[in-house]
């Protein structure tokens, strides 16, 4: 069975429970005390990732780090009907590819702003937000096109994607970091169409949908 | 934070404030902390000496300092596991908790976070029980059983301190020893005005209760580090899966606490719906009140 080196408050941990649960994939976790604890740069830890950041997967021996990684092993392996990440589509993995490096630019931006408000991490606040902004205002414009074309998710596709559930926990989680959602609504409404997928779990500090709209 | 808004009221600046866990202080080492928007510099020695200062240029944060040695320090003491200190005349004691006393508990701090909000602010929340089925769903509560029973609350006179008791609420996962949901007894004390202390009955023995306190530091009037003091009994689980049952509660509890508004606790009895404002936290308004806190509310108009 999988194991997931995991801590609950983090982003990057919730993306791969947050595909594994709608992919119906068992896992167990492995709590690491991340915070205060720092048991991410322990020892024992950096053996199986010596850049000492969570997430961190054993699927049978395969150890993987990176969750954006961890996402495309993931969907390539359980998703049997290959929507998640279209393994004979080369125009849409490269869109999703794209995708999961801007994801990774929102955990350097909008997590860390988190990250410093919240656990006192020694980070530059100002520039953490611009840079989350920034990032913010370009997929909020994407995604308002993409909505005008009839498209609901970030990739050129009428299925969601590892895309979507990459760039998803860090933009939910960004008030924790001073960073409004309020001036980005079509960034809300895909954050909304996110939480109704079937098998959609929640973690700490992000709720649930609300009851839906009569249609 | 400007100047301006810096704190004069007597009545905070007289208290004891949390500052950090010690079991996390490096020893003798400078730290940066800052209260009631103070900026203030700390050092734990390693027999136990704590001193705490207002910050200067002459130790700089993690620089290497004998605690012993620092003059001009502010009062300071170890209480509960986290050093505390005041900006004014505090009383010689820290309210207190017998039970941390007792040595087959299990001692910790869950953690420290940082929220933006007031500390009066999130001692009110930690004392509704009205909230746990809507954001603590299947840990602390669940549907159907959203009903918050009547409980008795008390302003004891010679302690100085709210007193509910008789709260009861079912909860499907009570803490990190629970095996099944069960009816939970609580108790909530409030000795300090943004200190709570709170007493739910245990799943491990029945005639004792697990203590978990909230202890706010104030940082301004509108943010706080919030200190989570673990004292329960449980002798299966390690402590990072103790910290991490706290740890999950208290970040579903961090968005509603930043989205309150006003974000400093209004004291005027008619500033908000009885809903809100029940039991507890009229009295607890009250309280404050009457003891004439000003720093982290909407005073009431005279
Ligand atoms: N690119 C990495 C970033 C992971 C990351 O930033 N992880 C955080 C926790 S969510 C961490 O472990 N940070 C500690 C560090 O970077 O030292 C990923 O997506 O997995
Ligand atoms: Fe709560």
């Amino acid at each position: 069975m999988i194991k997931l080196y995991d801590y609950e408050l983090s982003g990057n941990c919730y993306k791969l429970r947050l595909l594994m649960s709608i992919l119906g994939v068992e896992y167990s976790t492995v709590p690491v005390d991340f915070y205060p604890g720092r048991e991410h740069k322990a020892g024992w830890f950096l053996k199986l990732n010596p850049l000492g950041q969570l997430p961190v997967i054993d699927d049978d021996g395969l150890v993987l780090r990176d969750a954006q990684a961890i996402l495309v092993y993931l969907a390539a392996k359980y998703d049997t009907a290959g929507t998640w990440y279209p393994r004979d589509n080369p125009e849409l993995l490269g869109e999703i590819t794209q995708w999961l490096a801007f994801a990774d630019g929102i955990t350097g931006t909008a997590s860390a702003a988190r990250l410093h408000d919240a656990l006192f991490y020694d980070f530059d606040i100002n520039a953490a937000r611009a840079g989350a902004h920034r990032l913010f205002r370009i997929l909020d414009e994407h995604l308002w096109f993409g909505e005008r074309q009839g498209r609901e998710w970030i990739c050129s596709t009428s299925q969601p994607t590892i895309a979507d559930i990459a760039c998803f926990p860090y933009i939910m989680l960004s008030e924790e970091g001073g960073i409004s959602r309020q001036d980005y609504p079509a960034i809300r409404r895909w954050c909304d169409r996110v939480k109704r997928l079937k098998g959609f779990i929640v973690m700490s500090g992000v709720f649930p949908a609300g009851p839906a709209k009569a249609a | 934070m400007a100047m301006t808004t810096r704190c004069s009221d007597s009545v905070v600046l007289n208290l004891w404030h949390p500052l950090g866990a010690l079991a996390e202080l490096p020893v003798d080492t400078v730290v940066d902390t800052v209260l009631l928007e103070e900026r203030l510099s700390l050092a734990v020695g390693p027999d136990g000496t704590v001193a705490v200062w207002r910050s200067c240029a002459e130790f700089a944060a993690g620089d290497k300092i004998d605690a012993a040695s620092v003059c001009n320090s502010l009062p300071a003491k170890v209480a509960y596991g986290y050093l505390w200190a005041s900006l004014g005349c505090p009383p010689d004691e820290l309210f207190p908790i017998p039970e941390y006393d007792e040595t087959d508990r299990r001692r910790l701090n869950a953690a420290t976070f940082g929220v933006n909000v007031s500390a009066p602010r999130a001692i009110e929340n930690f004392l509704d029980m009205g909230h746990f089925p809507y954001v603590h769903t299947d840990i602390l509560g669940v549907e159907p059983h959203t009903e918050v029973k009547e409980y008795d609350v008390d302003i004891s006179v010679e302690r100085d301190e709210i007193l509910a008791t008789r709260c009861r609420f079912f909860q499907p996962l009570a803490s990190s020893a629970s095996q099944t949901g069960a009816e939970v007894e609580y108790i909530y004390r409030v000795p300090h005005p943004y200190c709570s202390v709170l007493y739910k009955s245990s799943p491990v023995d029945g005639a004792r209760y697990d203590v978990i306190a909230v202890f706010m530091q104030p940082l301004s009037q509108e943010t706080v580090r919030a200190h989570m003091m673990l004292c329960i009994l449980d002798e299966d689980n390690e402590d990072k899966v103790i910290k991490r049952f706290q740890q999950t509660i208290f970040g579903q509890d961090k968005p509603i606490l930043e989205n309150q508004f006003p974000k400093r606790l209004p004291l005027d009895p008619r500033a908000e719906t009885p809903i809100r404002a029940d039991k507890s936290a009229i009295a607890y308004r009250r309280w404050l009140n009457r003891k004439g806190v000003k720093y982290g509310v909407i005073p009431a108009p005279n």
